[in-house]
């Protein structure tokens, strides 16, 4: 089955923005199974005072969607407060990348979820309130 | 460089078969069920398709029955059968769990719409099925045997002589899906044991859009196209006259060609395969490993930790044109369901990689592949998470 991506999906699943890991990363969150077949590893470098996201880096296993989802989800939250990060959703990361084939929504979720997850961890371990994650199917 | 490495999905129809083709488009495009002399062209053309298509398969021409596809006759040869025996009480199919979806969906569709019984026999890892599981799984209720004689995935190749005599034997039909088998393979109906058997002429370098049904004398399914008089009554609708033509030519030809092609496409896949177990690290080879009992023209690798969508992607990015069993590039999300039946994990059958060798292949191309992949692959893994825990778990024993 031929799936059409977007020119942005290709240039983002083609040259990933932000591959990697960040050694004593300051939150580290991980969605999705190999089963399913995409799992997404986020790696956030914070600073304390600010609360800002100086880095972020990312490991995926999956398809083009999945990685591109990831690169641009990155690229959307670099730069940016843990409280602005929060608010990204996978519909604004599945926008920016001109679209998803709508079988291939669920891998802009996997990017939300990863984010979320990498947030509360860093929320935790800073004394700060960790917030419900919500898992939602597209 | 523009690589074509996925003959399984289709083949392009050669000059030759083209050139057959083209007077039934134009000046001969009488229907051969016309009585006027001028019709008599289209018919002979037929029958001399037949001939063709027959000769191939050691069968005779009254057994060979042409069709819209490989599809059709599938469907034919399932339903036919099964419409017929359930009038004496007999509703019982044996197929596999590694056969095309032009059989799998059609027993679906039989068990949810006739309430047929259908055992999927399951194969080993390399995905053969064991011929003591298909004697144990018939009954006094068993209408049909059907199990295909190469698989197109993985390329593993049936002992259907030996699953054709234990049919024969217990006097049940013996149905083989070769479409892939009969565009690579030397194929005897009659040696085999096989009682019928499907076709199609888009594999084997024919046009797209036609195919055959062979029914051993006294096969007689129902009618699966209810019509006309065509095909001696047993297929309506009036005959794709330049397809059959360019069937029956493309089927002599590949009869000609057939031992040398086979020993050209086995000696290339082997390099193939050789090649990547020696570049690739944690290369697993899906299907069977003994080179005879694998199609000519297969290859099919998982790279644990990678992706199959972003591996054709990547080769596609370099002009190569493969096919994955991964669910991202299906509608579905299950990744194929012949790799999960030989046991292959989620994750491995996510990260299947299908090359498919033919007419168009040359040495270069290999070379090339072999040159293009490993760094694809070494890329892919050195994002991928999965790919890291695997390092890891691998360090740990
Ligand atoms: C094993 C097998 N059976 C059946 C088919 C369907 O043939 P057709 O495309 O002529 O309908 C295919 C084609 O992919 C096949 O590989």
């Amino acid at each position: 089955m031929a799936l059409d991506y977007s020119q942005k999906v290709m240039d983002h699943f083609i040259n990933p923005r932000n591959v990697g890991e960040i050694a004593n990363a300051d939150g580290i969150g991980e969605a999705g199974n190999p089963k399913c077949g995409d799992i997404m590893k986020i790696y956030l470098k914070v600073n304390p005072d600010t609360n800002i996201i100086e880095d972020v880096k990312f490991k995926t296993f999956g398809c083009a969607s999945a990685i591109a989802s990831s690169s641009m989800a990155t690229e959307m939250i670099k730069g940016r407060t843990v409280e602005e990060a929060w608010n990204l959703t996978n519909s604004a990361v599945a926008e920016a990348l001109d679209g998803l084939p709508p079988i291939k929504m669920h891998c802009s979720v996997l990017a939300e979820e990863a984010i979320h997850e990498a947030l509360n961890d860093y929320r935790a371990k800073h004394g700060m309130e960790i917030i419900p994650i919500e898992h939602h199917e597209d | 460089m523009f690589v074509y490495m996925d003959h399984t999905a289709t083949t392009p129809t050669s000059p030759e078969v083209l050139k057959a083709m083209m007077p039934y488009f134009g000046e001969n495009f009488g229907n051969p069920s016309s009585v006027y002399s001028f019709s008599r062209k289209s018919r002979s053309a037929v029958e001399k398709a037949r001939t063709q298509v027959a000769q191939a398969l050691n069968a005779d021409s009254s057994e060979i029955f042409f069709t819209s596809s490989g599809t059709e006759a599938d469907n034919w040869a399932l339903k036919g059968t099964l419409d017929k025996a359930r009038l004496t009480g007999k509703n019982h199919l044996i197929t596999t769990q590694i056969e095309h979806h032009a059989i799998l969906h059609t027993a679906e569709y039989l068990h949810k719409f006739e309430g047929v019984d259908v055992t999927y026999l399951p194969v080993d890892s390399e995905g053969f099925v064991n011929p003591d599981d298909v004697k144990a799984a018939i009954t006094d209720k068993t209408a049909l045997v059907s199990i295909m004689f190469a698989n197109n995935e993985v390329g593993t190749i049936q002992p259907i002589k030996e699953i054709g005599a234990i049919c024969r034997e217990r006097k049940i039909p013996f149905h083989t899906d070769a479409v892939q088998g009969a565009a690579h393979l030397d194929i005897d109906v009659k040696a085999m044991n096989i009682d019928m058997l499907s076709m199609s002429a888009h594999k084997m370098y024919g046009p797209k859009g036609v195919g055959a049904l062979f029914l051993r004398k006294g096969m007689r399914p129902e009618n699966f196209m209810h019509g006309g008089a065509q095909e001696h009554k047993h297929r309506a609708s009036t005959e794709n006259i330049a397809g059959i033509v360019g069937f029956g030519e493309a089927m002599e030809i590949l009869k000609t060609r057939l031992n040398e092609d086979k020993a050209i496409n086995s000696a290339r896949r082997d390099k193939l395969i050789a090649g990547i177990l020696d570049k690739i690290p944690d290369a697993k080879l899906n299907g069977a490993v003994c080179g005879d009992k694998r199609l000519p023209n297969n290859i099919n690798f998982s790279f644990i930790g990678v992706e199959g969508e972003t591996l054709l992607l990547d080769l596609d990015a370099r002009g190569i044109s493969a096919s994955t069993g991964s669910a991202c590039s299906s509608e579905s999300l299950d990744p194929s369901h012949v790799l999960l039946a030989l046991g292959l994990k989620h994750e491995m059958a996510h990260g299947s990689l299908r090359f498919t060798i033919g007419r168009l292949t040359t040495d270069e191309q290999i070379d090339y592949v072999l040159e293009v992949l490993p760094e694809i692959v070494a890329r892919r893994r050195a994002m991928s998470p999965l790919w890291e825990d695997y390092l890891k778990s691998k360090g740990e024993n």
